[in-house]
């Protein structure tokens, strides 16, 4: 039984899934309208949107996590037939060949790549596990598709490159005909998503189907077939990749003008902040720094560039008044630093917005005034003998929310029914209103829509017109380049020198991301080449 | 397909009314072993109320229990608000015991305003430091304090066994292992005249106050809050998780052991093994059924005291098992605990949806 | 010297295996939940409903095999009440292992008591006997130690082997060991995290129970208020020193249960000099120890205590 061809698509013109009608609403927020996609065989489909746009909501839709409140998805059998696919049900969804890597990966870490590729995949009352046979297939898979990884270790030791691939070779061992990405280049250097899309497009011209869900243009036109756009929950456009153009993606992605924060001309003062070959040792690679130094000055963004997991936890730590050097030296405000306490760099001008706002940002069930006023309750501007003074705390939150435009209920309104843009503000508000001189921002704007994070921009280039020293350590390569002033890259927890933000070549950014720098600075050049998704 | 979907504002109705209902619905649920023990069901419920109630020395007799319960509800209360998983309170309650007795049995004296303080004063710092210890071991070496203070509990039992056979062992009470009598002017007197209730009753009032001032109004109850709720989050919003716990121990093992400084020179005047049936593990249900709230605990001891006074009566009448009383509480814990979460949750049940 | 004699003596190993047994069952059952990612401190309570309703059963008429099969059903209806609270509830783990232990103890108490109200002293059964297996129970050392020891203790080690064959050796074992570290893992490859630790936790559970009946109808012959004394918090303490594997669970159950057997024969020979209740605090002293010396490396299943909810990323 063939399915209507579409003519358009060159290899192969059989329809493989058909989304109709999506809807789905949580509450009065309406994820998904309407929603209509296809998918052929053998085709990548590049889904495109904002943060919040509906993307994840539909392929989790797809997958089997949520039900659709409307809609159908059609699945074309190995045998022709069409068939409606069950909603809800993860395992109607893997039997399908529906394949998903989320984006936060669902691996149980202290087993075997090995052992999470084979999870479920056998009758469970079964009383041996065949891993001899899995084996043979696995190794199949890998030297067809080129994703190798070592499949004995434990997976909280691979990379995360290296865990991506075991989530791919598991949707391709339960014969997967259709897999799906959520934000696959997130954690990875240009050269890493370069190999990726390689291995993509191998798998394609085999017969494989990919939807790849991003908000990054330039990476979905260099891999896609086709794509579509998503915005506020609908589909507002559709294209073949070879038709398509960044400015008029960009339109339908965004919809409308939004101010591009711009950095106005600042003379850098006198510095602020000042680690001098700081090493910090705890055994993981991906939290030790090995002989940092970086300096920040006032009126000055510094832009930490690099993946995730390179050293970044270690310096927000620091920086965060929560470990300390185990050598080298941290001058703050020209004073050597000799004891490390979140509690004293909060009250003494240093601003820290974490890259976790949920985990270490905020406490849920206090209240948004309180959790304004958290860092500064002991200070005597709150309390008199030990008791609080609600009345000046009351005062604070009546304030920061005008300021702030944090969207809640009230200042009594417990945290936890604030969304993440306005968790965000409040963070800001409890950190920016005491005018700090240095602000630590990790990962500031992430899982934030762009008016949100336009907000945080502003923000951040307010502060530094007043003077402060801002550390910004970012994996947006786009938030680096538009409001840090120098950039400096961190790798395997070794930092480069700084370089200007205006004379910086971004594919020259991603190079030192991979450890492969071409620029002369003494730490680089002790590190030897070293590959994507490797680390030493 | 049974769905559960956040209550986003639960009305003071079901917060409050949780605990009742929970309370009541065990009282009922002991319907069924009393069934099946034969008993005549409405006589048995009719002989615990007027076992608590049914006279000033029954009800006496319940305020009498209702003290130490209050103290270690408290020391429950406070500890499980910072995830302090405190199942200690007994051996902590034992400890202040023994302390009330090395200093008030005759080895320094004075008026009554002098020793009541000073008893009080040791069994608290004794019962405190029992915490702090499993406390740092929690925090400096993550052993999960649940049971190091479980076993602590066996071990202090023994311990006081072993005082009682030796050091502290009265010589003239006829071979009877127990603690030479608290002297009088360290004894907590009572309230009314040939009644057991005592000054005990009135200062673990005057801690449920005081703790619940204590955290909702001070500095170190709101680190105990945010502690308790996210204490990533209160360690980077620069509390000290650490000291925080400490005081937590502190509060709540000398809670626990202020209940053994007033059952041993209130209730009894000298110490036995037997001198508590269990009020530190009665504790943890007490503070569960006041949702760890100080002023609601005191409601809450006044319940657990009730049920265990009014089946003892209703045991003694009518032959009934008086474990009824701590199978009733037991089903109180577990029905208050099903009834926080309808508080957060509304149950919904629907039909498979097939979508289109 | 007294110490190598008494540590040569194959009545001293016999009893040790014997003190152990209860231990055996105790940890197994806590390691399979904890694996699954539930911590169930019901156990001493499932400890004393097993001893309750085993020894019942058996005094009943069910037969010693009977009363097995009760005790397990008890451990497992109490494990279904926890599972049930934890699990698609995600209640306090702590709170309702708590709430858990003093349902099961008191309704044992209860029941025990209505049951035989007026009774002086506890009424007893025929427990199980030491095995004569042919050829076997005549070894030399051996054959005292091990190979006479009761039916129950047999299945204990049994239940060793079985666990730890299907921890590591089968599909369902590695569902258990994949949700306890990330369940989202488990969702992904389409199996029902809720089913998998339910069932962990109900299977536990019974397996805790045989360590209570193990009291009742093997080691003693009648049920005694306050005969668990603790033993289902040492399991737990044993369980993190087992590092949640089944064949270190057996050693660390034996290696209790020798000092255990040790200070009851040190009190005979030195027990002038120091009051008994030393002796008696020795293995809770030697369960914190033991908890201290591993916390550091303690490698818990990740997901432990962590309640979990479908559809949560």
């Amino acid at each position: 039984m063939s399915s209507a061809a579409h003519s358009s698509h060159k290899s192969s013109p059989e329809l493989l899934l058909q989304l109709a009608g999506i809807t789905k609403k949580f509450g009065p927020l309406i994820a998904n309208d309407a929603i209509d996609l296809t998918v052929h065989k053998g085709e990548i489909v590049a889904l495109l949107g904002e943060n919040g746009a509906g993307k994840t909501t539909l392929m989790n839709i797809l997958f089997g996590h949520y039900v659709a409140d409307e809609g159908t998805v059609t699945v074309t059998n190995r045998d022709g037939s069409l068939e409606l696919l069950e909603p809800g049900a993860p395992q109607a969804a893997l039997d399908a060949g529906i394949g998903m890597v989320h984006q936060h990966f669902t691996l149980a870490e202290n087993l075997s790549g090995l052992d999470n590729i084979v999870l479920g995949t056998e009758p469970i009352f079964r009383l041996r596990r065949d891993r001899t046979a899995a084996r043979t297939k696995l190794a199949d898979l890998m030297s067809g598709s080129g994703l190798n990884v070592d499949l004995d270790q434990p997976v909280h030791k691979l990379t995360v490159g290296e865990k991506q691939r075991v989530e791919i070779l598991k949707a391709l061992y339960r014969d997967a005909r259709l897999l799906v990405l959520d934000e696959p280049t997130a954690v990875l250097t240009p050269q890493e998503a370069d190999s990726l899309f390689v291995i993509l497009r191998q798998l394609a011209a085999t017969g494989l189907s990919v939807i790849i869900i991003a908000h990054k243009l330039a990476e979905v036109l260099a891999v896609s077939h086709r794509i579509a756009v998503l915005r506020g929950g609908k589909k507002v456009g559709e294209m073949q990749t070879s038709d398509a153009d960044h400015r008029s993606i960009a339109e339908l992605m965004v919809g409308r003008e939004v101010p591009v924060s711009r950095r106005t001309e600042r003379v850098p003062g006198a510095p602020v902040l000042r680690l001098s070959d700081v090493t910090i040792d705890r055994g993981d690679a991906r939290r030790s720094l090995h002989g940092v130094s970086l300096t920040a000055c006032e009126g000055e963004i510094l832009g930490i560039a690099g993946v995730s997991g390179n050293g970044q936890a270690a310096l927000a730590q620091l920086l965060a008044g929560l470990d300390k050097p185990d050598s080298g030296t941290v001058e703050i405000f020209e004073a050597i630093v000799t004891k490390f306490d979140a509690h004293k760099f909060a009250r003494n001008g240093i601003a820290r917005i974490p890259e976790d706002r949920h985990h270490d940002g905020m406490v849920g069930s206090m209240s948004v005034a309180e959790n304004i006023a958290i860092e500064d309750v002991r200070s005597k501007d709150y309390q008199k003998f030990g008791f609080l003074d609600f009345a000046a705390i009351r005062k604070r939150a009546e304030q920061a929310i005008k300021d702030y435009d944090v969207r809640c209920p009230g200042p009594d309104a417990p945290a936890r029914l604030l969304s993440g843009g306005n968790i965000q503000k409040l963070i800001l508000a409890r950190v920016l209103e005491k005018s700090p001189k240095l602000i630590l921002a990790n990962q500031p704007s992430r899982g934030l829509d762009v008016g949100a994070q336009s907000e945080v921009h502003r923000r951040l280039l307010e502060a530094r017109q007043n003077g402060a020293a801002v550390i910004l350590i970012s994996e947006d390569l786009d938030e680096l380049l538009t409001i840090s002033d120098q950039i400096v890259v961190i790798h395997a927890g070794h930092v480069s020198k700084a370089i200007p933000t205006d004379a910086i070549d971004r594919s020259e950014l991603g190079l030192m991301m991979a450890g492969q720098t071409k620029t002369d600075t003494p730490q680089a050049q002790t590190s030897n080449t070293i590959h994507p998704g490797e680390t030493p | 397909m049974i769905r559960f979907e956040p209550r986003t504002n639960p009305g003071p109705i079901l917060v409050y009314g949780v605990p009742v209902f929970a309370a009541i619905f065990a009282i009922l649920l002991a319907a069924i072993p009393l069934a099946l023990a034969g008993a005549p069901i409405m006589d048995a419920y009719g002989l615990m109320i007027t076992g608590a109630f049914g006279s000033v020395f029954s009800t006496s007799e319940m305020l009498t229990r209702a003290t130490p319960l209050i103290l270690t509800g408290l020391a429950a209360a406070i500890a499980f608000r910072a995830k302090l998983w405190n199942i200690g309170a007994e051996g902590q309650l034992y400890m202040g015991a023994m302390a009330a007795v090395v200093v008030g049995t005759g080895v320094i004296d004075g008026p009554s305003w002098v020793m009541i303080p000073a008893i009080m004063i040791a069994g608290a710092l004794a019962g405190a430091l029992m915490l702090i210890g499993p406390t740092l071991l929690k925090t400096r070496m993550g052993v999960d304090e649940v049971v190091t203070t479980l076993l602590l509990n066996f071990i202090v039992l023994l311990f006081v066994q072993m005082m009682l056979e030796g050091a502290l062992k009265d010589p003239m009470s006829m071979g009877w292992p127990q603690s030479e009598p608290i002297i009088d002017s360290a004894i907590l007197p009572p309230l009314l005249e040939r009644m057991r209730v005592h000054l005990g009753l009135i200062i673990a009032l005057v801690a449920a106050s005081g703790l619940a001032v204590f955290v909702k109004r001070t500095v170190w109850g709101f680190e105990i809050r945010a502690v308790g709720e996210n204490a990533a989050a209160a360690k980077f919003s620069g509390i000290s998780v650490t000291k925080t716990m400490i005081l937590v121990a502190a509060l709540s093992g000398g809670l626990a052991g202020l209940a053994g400084v007033s059952e041993v020179a209130g209730t009894r005047g000298y110490l036995a093994t037997d001198l508590s049936p269990g009020y530190g593990y009665a504790g943890i249900v007490v503070a569960m059924l006041a949702r760890l709230s100080p002023v609601g605990v005191i409601i809450s001891a006044l319940f657990v005291a009730s049920v265990f006074v009014g089946a003892d009566s209703m045991s003694r009448a009518i032959g009934v098992s008086s474990y009824l009383a701590d199978l009733i509480v037991a089903m109180s814990l577990l029905c208050v605990l099903i009834g926080g979460f309808l508080t957060r949750f509304k149950v919904r049940f629907d039909r498979k949806k097939t979508a289109g | 010297m007294e110490i190598i004699d008494i540590l040569l003596a194959a009545s001293f190993w016999e009893a040790a295996i014997r003190i152990a047994t209860p231990l055996i069952f105790g940890v197994l059952g806590a390691l399979v939940c904890e694996r699954a990612g539930v911590l169930n401190l019901g156990i001493e309570g499932i400890f004393t409903a097993g001893a309750m309703a085993g020894w019942m059963a058996v005094w009943l008429g069910a037969g010693l095999w009977g009363g097995v099969l009760v005790a397990a059903l008890a451990g497992g209806f109490f494990g279904l009440i926890h599972a049930i609270l934890t699990v698609p509830l995600g209640l306090s783990q702590h709170v309702s292992g708590i709430g858990v232990t003093l349902l099961a103890t008191s309704l044992s108490y209860f029941t025990y008591r209505t049951a035989l109200p007026d009774v002086s002293s506890p009424p007893r059964i025929i427990p199980f006997q030491p095995l004569d297996i042919p050829i076997l129970s005549d070894l030399p050392f051996i054959g005292q130690a091990l190979f006479s020891q009761t039916a129950m203790t047999m299945l204990a080690l049994v239940l060793v082997f079985v666990t730890g064959w299907v921890l590591y050796r089968t599909p369902l074992g590695l569902a258990i060991r994949a949700v306890g570290d990330n369940p989202s893992s488990v969702e992904a490859q389409g199996l029902s995290v809720y089913g998998l630790r339910i069932g962990a936790v109900v299977v536990g559970s019974a397996m805790m129970a045989l360590g209570g009946a193990f009291l009742t109808m093997s080691a003693f012959d009648a049920f005694f208020f306050g005969m668990i004394n603790g033993r289902g918090w040492v399991c737990i303490a044993l369980t993190v020193f087992a590092s949640w594997r089944p064949g270190k669970a057996l050693i660390g159950a034996l290696l209790f249960g020798a000092f255990d057997a040790f200070q009851v024969r040190l009190q005979t020979e030195v027990g002038a000099y120091f009051p008994s209740q030393v002796f008696l605090m020795m293995p809770y002293i030697l369960s914190i120890i033991a908890l201290i010396v591993v916390a550091r490396k303690a490698d818990y299943p990740k997901a432990l205590l962590v309640p979990w909810f479908k559809g949560q990323r």
